[in-house]
């Protein structure tokens, strides 16, 4: 068993032994307050040259951490919470996404972008952002989000190992969640990851974005008999692949998609549009999702608890969309 | 520095071949040949030679919207400088970029982008991998005046010396960002204050005597190579044509008739040319002569692009991503 949060840790480990080049850069890199243990001790056993903490500059630091890559040198630039990452939106969106297809670069851009949603615990509005949708928005990137322990060193070592920019989006919230773990070295190419099915189930499919899709597994339990709901976990958000999902539908014809961050032009309302563009059969009902409300994150713990999306929210819904009939 | 007897004929052809190539963009351009917005640095030569002489092809260079001239200088190829403009396939960046995408990695110039102040922190990543691969490498980048009124141009300079990275800045103080005067801007034109608030050494030099920049670029770059630092250099110079577009804009911006005047005095072609006849290296003739082969090779370049053809519907999707 390995914690998300270990899992991490690991990846890094892994990496910064096997290859000399890769740095990490990044705020606070040094420090828990801002990366948990996601980075413990590495400073000390890779040294301060290659885990480098910086000043508070997240625009340069990124550009930087591009100009790297563009010398074939991979690297990771971590964002300890994405509400500040959107000082580095110049770097990410009209530098990094743009630079191979408006030079027409043939070479390795390997540059991993990892970006920590740190939200709850009444931080409010500017510590609680998941903006992933924005930048599934950008040819040129890859979008990827983990929910369980074994994709976040998966995916994150697939990331840094990837040429292309790819942001690596992880939910604090995601930390604790404890599971299996094979420590795995030869890993395929990110390019070839997509969704996956975690539970399977016939009634309903139940697609989980980064933690929603723990708490989509939360809401299992409140419903009665297994095998009722399918959950997968989309994993990588662009470029978005929804051929699992077209399977997992063909058998349950629901489709529930839950995503904690905002509704309007987000990823979720984007999986509903792309699976009806391709689906050739009929749903017992149209697809529902299940999203933030539309309003900045709260403090207030009343507010809070309103404001996120819980397992038992989920149940309630699923449970509705099992009783419809149309 | 130390002149080699070829090298002052060498920085006057450059800045030549610069010119004579930009010229024939601006007549191409009011032809309407083509379309991409161009930015010329027709007057400002002399920056991007004198600093292009001080480098290597390991060397990584950054340029930004008016970056022709960046490109030429360390030595990228003119017929697929020609060849971008002209959308075609066999551009630097296959017909995707224009004439403010360009490229040519092989002579370590990474690339040019428009977002002003843009590559100015990647340009830094460069130098850190420099740095680390311990090759004595650095990194050059080239901006204007108004990237000075961006943010990141700040967190750069102070990532570049909190660091000490091998990163040379080129400031080309053209004192106008696009039609507004540095005047209206800023409460200094002098550039060169904000590498001082971060403790990098920095100097003022004639941009337009592609001398005074070659020494000094040789000078900094040489300290540079051996103690990984950065360093800051303010060109101070003027473009003889308008923002955009082929035209000279006489009208357009604060007292700019009188300004061209003075400037079109100190032209750097014109400056690097007496001094050579001056000093008996470079007579009359002979001037006539590179004069003309240079003009030659630029017609020669511009039909051989001329002839090629712009990238196939197909390819439109590739290369956004390297691996799928």
């Amino acid at each position: 068993m390995t914690k998300f949060v270990d899992s991490i840790r690991l990846a890094f480990e892994n990496e910064l032994a096997r290859d000399k080049d890769l740095i990490v850069i990044g705020q606070g890199v040094w420090s828990p307050f801002y990366v948990g243990s996601s980075m413990k001790d590495l400073d000390k056993k890779f040294g301060k040259e290659r885990i480098i903490d910086t000043p508070v500059s997240e625009n340069a630091v990124t550009a930087l951490a591009l100009g790297y890559a563009l010398m074939e040198k991979p690297i990771v630039v971590i964002h300890p919470r994405m509400d500040f990452m959107i000082l580095a939106l110049d770097a990410i969106v009209n530098a990094a996404a743009k630079w191979r297809y408006s030079l027409d670069w043939k070479t390795p851009i390997p540059l991993t972008i990892r970006a920590m949603i740190n939200r709850g615990g009444e931080q409010g509005a500017q510590h609680s952002q998941a903006l992933h949708s924005w930048l599934s928005h950008v040819p040129g990137l890859r979008v990827v989000m983990p929910s369980q322990p074994q994709d976040a060193y998966e995916l994150l070592v697939q990331s840094i190992r990837s040429p292309d920019p790819t942001i690596f989006i992880e939910d604090r919230w995601s930390y604790d969640i404890n599971s299996e773990f094979t420590f795995n070295q030869n890993l395929q190419p990110l390019a070839l990851e997509g969704p996956k099915v975690l539970v399977e189930g016939s009634q309903i499919t139940v697609v989980g974005i980064g933690h929603s899709t723990n708490l989509i597994i939360d809401s299992l339990e409140f419903l009665r008999g297994r095998g009722i709901a399918e959950v997968i976990d989309l994993r990588v958000v662009k470029p978005l692949k929804i051929e699992t999902i077209l399977s997992s539908l063909a058998k349950t014809k629901r489709l529930l998609v839950v995503d904690a961050s905002w509704n309007d032009s987000g990823v979720a309302g984007e999986v509903i549009s792309m699976v009806m563009e391709k689906i050739d059969f009929q749903l017992k009902l149209q697809p529902q999702r299940l999203t933030l409300p539309e309003s900045p994150a709260p403090t207030s713990s009343s507010l809070e608890s309103a404001y996120y999306i819980s397992g038992s929210e989920i149940h309630k819904k699923i449970e509705k969309m099992l009783k419809s009939l149309t | 520095m130390n002149l080699t007897a070829n090298s002052p004929i060498q920085l006057l052809s450059s800045m030549m071949l610069i010119r004579a190539s930009e010229l024939k963009i601006s007549i191409e351009a009011k032809k309407q040949t083509f379309k991409t917005p161009i930015h010329l640095a027709i007057g400002q030569e002399a920056v991007a030679v004198g600093v292009a002489m001080a480098l290597r092809n390991s060397d990584t260079v950054f340029g930004n919207h008016r970056s022709h001239g960046h490109y030429l200088a360390t030595g990228g190829e003119l017929t697929s400088l020609f060849s971008e403009i002209l959308g075609n396939a066999d551009g630097c960046s296959g017909g995707r970029g224009g004439s403010m995408h360009i490229t040519s990695r092989k002579t370590g110039f990474m690339g040019s982008m428009p977002i002003v102040g843009g590559t100015i922190p990647v340009s830094l990543g460069a130098a850190l991998a420099h740095k680390r691969s311990g090759s004595k490498g650095v990194s050059v980048v080239f901006f204007g005046d108004g990237a000075a009124e961006e943010g990141v141009f700040h967190e750069s300079l102070n990532l570049a010396a909190i660091m000490s990275l091998p990163i040379l800045f080129v400031c080309e103080n053209n004192l106008f960002s696009s039609h507004l005067h540095i005047s209206e801007r800023q409460k200094s034109s002098k550039i060169q204050r904000f590498a001082e608030a971060h403790q990098i050494e920095s100097h003022e030099v004639d941009g337009n005597d592609v001398r005074k920049v070659s020494e000094m670029s040789n000078k900094l770059i040489k300290v540079m190579r051996s103690e990984s630092k950065p360093a800051f250099i303010e060109a101070m110079t003027y473009r003889l044509f308008g923002h955009v577009g082929p035209e000279i804009d006489e009208e357009i911006g604060f007292e700019r008739e009188r300004d061209l005047k003075t400037w079109r005095k100190r032209d750097p072609i014109e400056r690097e040319l007496n001094d050579l006849i001056r000093e008996g290296i470079l007579s009359r003739e002979t001037f006539a002569t590179l004069s003309e082969e240079i003009n030659q090779s630029v017609i020669d370049c511009w039909e051989r692009a001329h002839r090629g053809v712009n990238p196939d519907e197909s390819t439109l999707l590739q290369n956004v991503l390297m691996d799928f």
